[in-house]
């Protein structure tokens, strides 16, 4: 006899493990460092936390057991992990790391040209 | 040199810091009865206060949480060696613990455990020697 709630840890488990896989398929196959830190905050983050709600889900319905320091993680990883991958693509950026040749344009390029012209003009008045 | 503008991290520092020092205090707690202890408990929270030196600086460290990192070290030790010496005025041998239960007025039947005092001594001297290591090496220029 299986319990409806067991098709549901399997399903969020699975499709955990299912983005985990893409993760990674994404880090390998993916050409310049800012798309793969793209595939790593964005899907990495969506299967551990489909697998901390299993898990969760696996032991409140197993054990009786509401584990508060799951909820706790899924909501850490949900605040941190696109934060970190923020900060790994801006460290990259201002470090020089080059863009994937097929990139159409790139908006932070003149950066520093429009901020010379705005402290200029500022001074100016 | 301009001053590089870390808004993202700053704002999810605040939130952040809070929920690792909040776990950091309940690992502390647990330690008698589940994985945890004074030990990770320090750690966990020298590590919420590293996390603040990163999005900020030492300075500002020092103005929110003017601690002597040093002072707080030698406190956890005095701690630890007079639990450990309270247990001789009760004619036994050193470090001999106790317990009783007690009626809080809020918590109801609590089992209070001296060994929780030389946990919190424990607590102290780790993020005393995790946090006067980094802000050593951090101020060094």
């Amino acid at each position: 006899m299986i319990d409806v709630s067991e098709y549901f840890v399997a399903g969020f488990i699975l499709i955990g493990a299912f983005f985990a896989v893409v993760t990674a398929i994404g880090l390998i196959r993916l050409p310049d460092l800012y798309t793969r830190t793209h595939a790593a905050s964005k899907s990495a983050t969506l299967g551990v936390m489909c697998i901390l709600i299993g898990t969760l889900i696996f032991f409140l319905t197993e054990d009786g057991v509401f584990n508060s320091r799951v909820v706790l993680g899924i909501f850490f990883v949900l605040i941190t992990a696109p934060v970190g991958g923020h900060l790994i693509a801006r460290a990259a950026y201002n470090t020089g790391v080059k863009l994937a040749p097929e990139t159409v344009r790139d908006d932070l390029a003149d950066k520093e040209k429009h901020e010379q012209a705005k402290s200029k003009s500022k001074s100016k008045k | 040199m301009k001053k590089p503008n870390d808004v993202i991290l700053q704002t999810v520092t605040t939130v952040i810091s809070f929920i690792i020092i909040l776990f950091s205090i309940n690992l502390f707690f647990a330690g008698h009865y589940t994985p945890g202890g004074g030990f990770i408990g320090g750690l966990m929270t020298a590590a919420a206060l590293v996390l603040l030196l990163l999005a900020y600086d030492v300075k500002t460290l020092n103005t929110i949480l003017p601690f002597d990192y040093r002072m707080m070290t030698a406190a956890g030790l005095l701690i630890a060696v007079l639990t450990g010496a309270g247990a001789l005025l009760f004619n036994q041998p050193f470090l001999t613990h106790a317990y009783d239960y007690f009626n809080l007025p809020l918590l109801g039947e609590t089992s209070l455990h001296t060994a929780v005092l030389f946990d919190i001594g424990v607590y102290l001297v780790v993020i005393g020697v995790t946090m006067t290591i980094i802000q050593t090496i951090g101020e060094s220029e």
